[in-house]
């Protein structure tokens, strides 16, 4: 079967600077894979480039066998319309460190934002999967809370939710606790443990070795934008190969 | 701990002799200003109680009132369209917008207003038809269209857009920028963004400096006058170069600039908390009264 996301040879620069030095990477379907390394290795970056809120300047990510970006020519390739993109994106899930909620938005309206906007679903239909929804994030009570009366962590939850009401095939998470307050980080991460447990394909940025070790499937190490080492979580964790992977582990503890 | 502790604060201010002094001057300076109006006789204040409703006052009043309204609700449209030109990624956009309020807002309104008054003088005709000198399809003398009421709408509504542009940039970019990425990662139109995420939000921090602009708007339709823009000012002045009550005039103007400053200013204040209430009751209802409504439309 075809991974569920495969990213081949992606360079991205930002202006003189080169983020990502030739990325390869598969993340296999109903599995997590999490990507540690220093700051400013390019992690987000890389995450960013697969549901295109970043362009890349070379190589090629696809999503479900599918072009992110662009259709495919015999003369080459063309950049995709909006809709299209649009229709793309819709399919990946994202969470971000700063949770983004819409702030004159209740929990509930967030949730059901893109359901409705999005896929055109009717009110009453979004709003019920969007209970479900918010009661397995365990926030059914705070549905009617705005995003200003919710905590860091309860926030975080409710955007997991906003973007599984999408039914993606694939989310990404760009360090979904790292805004987080040391006690409500276990909340969050409960949450996506469960996630990985129903088979989400998931690819997740984090600092959490923890919830590398025992919810990865796979774990990449990045440095100064190419991927210096992967493999099993456990085996990069206790015996990296690499003496970059050592310095960087030797840091976070 | 004593009892006494426990009861309620009650002490005593030390004495201000100070706030009363200055009570009694602004008290004295107040009355004396008061009593040399009234009795100045070289303040006609018949004349004002007469001309007060003059049929010709009231038509000006409306030119006035016409002309703020038209060119505020035109201007914000103006300036919501700039706003997003301003922040597109289309360069050529971008420019445009930047050049219309840089120049709108570089030079003076007056001049402006002698500048529309006169495009006559620039083009004589204006009309629809093939562009870089082509064959025209319809055309019409300029002079003809560009009355001074024309002018004077074209004048002020340009000008306002420049200034509300800037205005509903800053709500806009108000609005975080993560917001916007959430929301197109979840797939949602450029356009979309905007309406559902951007703009309401925006619209909070665009609402108080919009009412601001439209007081200082209802004043700033007196500068028609210098074009004869048929509005309060031209009209006052007209009748004073008649009957040489130059202040009694000035003063049935200003009453009337008064009255309508003062209606925006309490419109303002009620729309402003009537809003700030809408952000709290809609939060408190929304707790309460959304589940029954959500269970009702259900049934
Ligand atoms: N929009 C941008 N414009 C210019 N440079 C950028 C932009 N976004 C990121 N960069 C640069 O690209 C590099 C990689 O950034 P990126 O955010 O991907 O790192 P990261 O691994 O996620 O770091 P962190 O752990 O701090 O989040 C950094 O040097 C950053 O300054
Ligand atoms: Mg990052």
């Amino acid at each position: 079967m075809t991974p569920m996301v495969r990213i081949s040879k992606v360079r991205k620069r930002f202006g003189y600077l080169e983020v990502l030095k030739g990325i390869d990477l598969d993340v296999a379907r109903n599995s997590v894979v999490c990507v540690i390394g220093p700051s400013g290795s390019g992690k987000s970056t890389l995450l960013r480039c697969v549901n295109r809120l970043e362009t890349i300047d070379s190589g090629r990510i696809r999503v479900d066998g599918e072009l992110i970006g662009y259709t495919e020519h015999t003369d080459g390739l063309r950049v995709l319309g909006e809709k299209q993109l649009c229709r793309q994106r819709a399919a990946i899930g994202m969470v971000f460190q700063g949770f983004h909620l819409f702030g004159n938005r209740t929990a509930l309206e967030n949730v059901i934002e893109g359901p409705v906007t999005v896929q055109g679903k009717s009110r009453a239909e979004a709003i019920e999967q969007a209970r479900e929804l918010l009661e397995r994030v365990g926030l059914a009570d705070r549905a009617e809370h705005y995003p200003a009366q919710l905590s860091g962590g309860q926030q975080q939850r409710v955007a997991i939710a906003r973007s599984l009401a999408m039914r993606p095939k694939v989310m990404l998470f760009d360090e979904p606790t790292s805004a987080l307050d040391p006690e409500l980080v276990a909340e969050v991460l409960a949450v996506m443990r469960d996630l990985a447990r129903e088979g989400m394909t998931m690819m997740v940025v984090t600092h959490e070795m923890r919830f590398a070790r025992d919810a990865g499937d796979h774990l990449v190490f990045m440095d100064d934008g190419v991927i210096v080492e992967q493999g099993d979580p456990r085996a990069v964790l206790e015996q990296p190969r690499e003496a970059r992977t050592r310095a960087f582990l030797g840091q976070v503890g | 701990m004593s009892a006494a502790e426990e009861l309620p604060i009650n002490a005593k201010h030390p004495p201000r002799p100070g706030r009363w002094i200055a009570a009694v001057l602004a008290g004295f300076v107040l009355v004396w200003l008061a009593y040399t109006i009234i009795v100045n006789p070289n303040l006609h204040w018949d004349i004002v109680v007469d001309q007060q409703f003059d049929h010709r006052i009231l038509a000006g009043l409306g030119v006035t009132i016409a002309l703020a309204v038209t060119s505020m609700v035109v201007g914000i449209v103006l300036g919501v369209l700039v706003a997003v030109m301003q922040l597109s990624a289309n360069p050529v956009l971008r420019a445009a917008a930047g050049l219309y309020t840089w120049f709108f807002r570089g030079t003076p309104l007056l001049v402006q207003l002698i500048f529309w008054f006169n495009l006559a003088l620039i083009f004589p005709t204006v009309g629809f038809g093939v562009p870089f000198g082509g064959p025209q399809l319809v055309e019409w003398q300029t002079n003809a269209l560009i009355t001074p009421f024309v002018a004077g709408l074209l004048g002020l509504t340009i000008n306002e857009g420049a200034y509300m542009a800037e205005i509903v940039r800053a709500g806009i970019s108000s609005v975080a920028h993560g917001q916007r990425e959430a929301a197109e990662a979840l797939g949602m139109p450029n356009r979309a963004v905007l309406r559902r995420v951007v703009l309401p939000q925006a619209m909070r921090v665009i609402i108080p400096p919009t009412g601001n602009q439209f007081i200082s708007m209802l004043k700033t339709t007196s500068m028609v006058s210098v074009i004869a823009g048929a509005d309060l000012l031209t009209v006052a002045q007209h009748i004073y170069l008649d009957n040489f009550e130059v202040i009694a005039l000035l003063i049935v103007a200003s009453i009337w600039y008064l009255v309508l400053t003062t209606i925006a200013s309490v419109g303002q204040h009620f729309i402003e908390k009537r809003f700030n209430r809408g952000q709290i009751t809609l939060r408190r209802r929304l707790g309460r009264d959304l589940l029954p409504v959500v269970r009702r439309r259900k049934s």
